[in-house]
């Protein structure tokens, strides 16, 4: 598959483009259907899992990602715009155990547009960031995820042995 | 300046540095090579001095340093700022990207299904 992507610095936007080879209607079901969108939203080290999922304008999502020792990360969605099978809009943040926003790391956005094309569909993605310090925030967040994992990987060689 | 970590301070200073075209303008152009203030003053319709105050936003920002060279201050891009920010944006760039990736594997076995 072609995944393409660019970062716009001064406006701390990042664009994404997948050719997407399945019909419009199908490729839509992975962002309308919340099974198959947990088969993608978190990586396969911490899957996700929506227990909520209103997908219309104004609706909300509540989703956690587990970790390798067990450990829950979640977030919640807001719709901010849905136009069917072409356009979803949504807002991302960090929630409590029970989907409300815990206001941590602020909001990031993210518009997924899909056009029909011969090869199947064009799928891009705009992500949005607040601010350089939001983006160093969640990194830092991404990277003890990634230490975590190792440490949980560590403690698995051990429990063999 | 600090680069490693941004405070909120750095990062207001440095949009509303950003926010200028003529200052974005400036970036550009001594990114590469430094250029003395003198010759950026007269590649814009604009008083040495006015230039001189872009220089200094720009300068209080991070984002240009400014030395001198016998009788010419030489500005230049202090690229480790802005490399700062475009390393962040590539860590998020490979997560959606694995994300994509990942779409084509659920699209893929549904075709493996069919078959």
């Amino acid at each position: 598959m072609n995944v393409t992507s660019h970062t716009d610095v001064e406006a701390l936007t990042l664009t994404t483009t997948a050719e997407l080879s399945a019909t419009l209607e199908r490729s839509w079901q992975l962002v309308s259907d919340p099974r198959q969108l947990e088969r993608w939203w978190g990586p396969p080290e911490w899957p996700s899992t929506f227990v909520k999922y209103e997908f219309e304008d104004g609706g909300r999502a509540h989703y956690y990602m587990q970790g390798p020792d067990g450990e829950r990360i979640h977030g919640w969605w807001k719709f901010t715009s849905i136009v069917e099978p072409r356009e979803v809009s949504i807002e991302d943040g960090f929630a409590d155990e029970h989907g409300e926003p815990s206001g941590d790391l602020g909001v990031t956005t993210a518009r997924l547009t899909f056009e029909p094309i011969d090869a199947g569909t064009r799928l891009t993605i705009h992500s949005g960031f607040e601010s350089a310090e939001q983006l160093e925030e969640m990194k830092k967040m991404g990277m003890e995820e990634g230490m975590r994992e190792a440490m949980g990987q560590l403690q698995a060689i051990l429990d063999e042995s | 300046m600090v680069v490693d970590e941004f405070t909120d301070a750095d990062v207001d200073a440095i949009f509303r540095a950003l926010a200028d075209s003529t200052r974005r303008d400036i970036v550009t152009r001594v990114m590469n090579d430094g250029i003395s203030v003198s010759r950026l003053a007269s590649r814009y319709e604009m008083s040495f001095a006015a230039v001189q105050k872009h220089v200094a936003v720009l300068q209080a920002a991070g984002l240009v340093s400014k030395h001198r060279s016998g009788r010419e201050q030489i500005v230049r891009g202090d690229v480790t700022t802005i490399h700062r920010i475009q390393e962040l944006l590539s860590y998020f760039e490979d997560v959606w990207r694995k994300r994509a990736l990942r779409m084509g594997d659920v699209l893929n076995d549904d075709n493996r299904e069919n078959r």
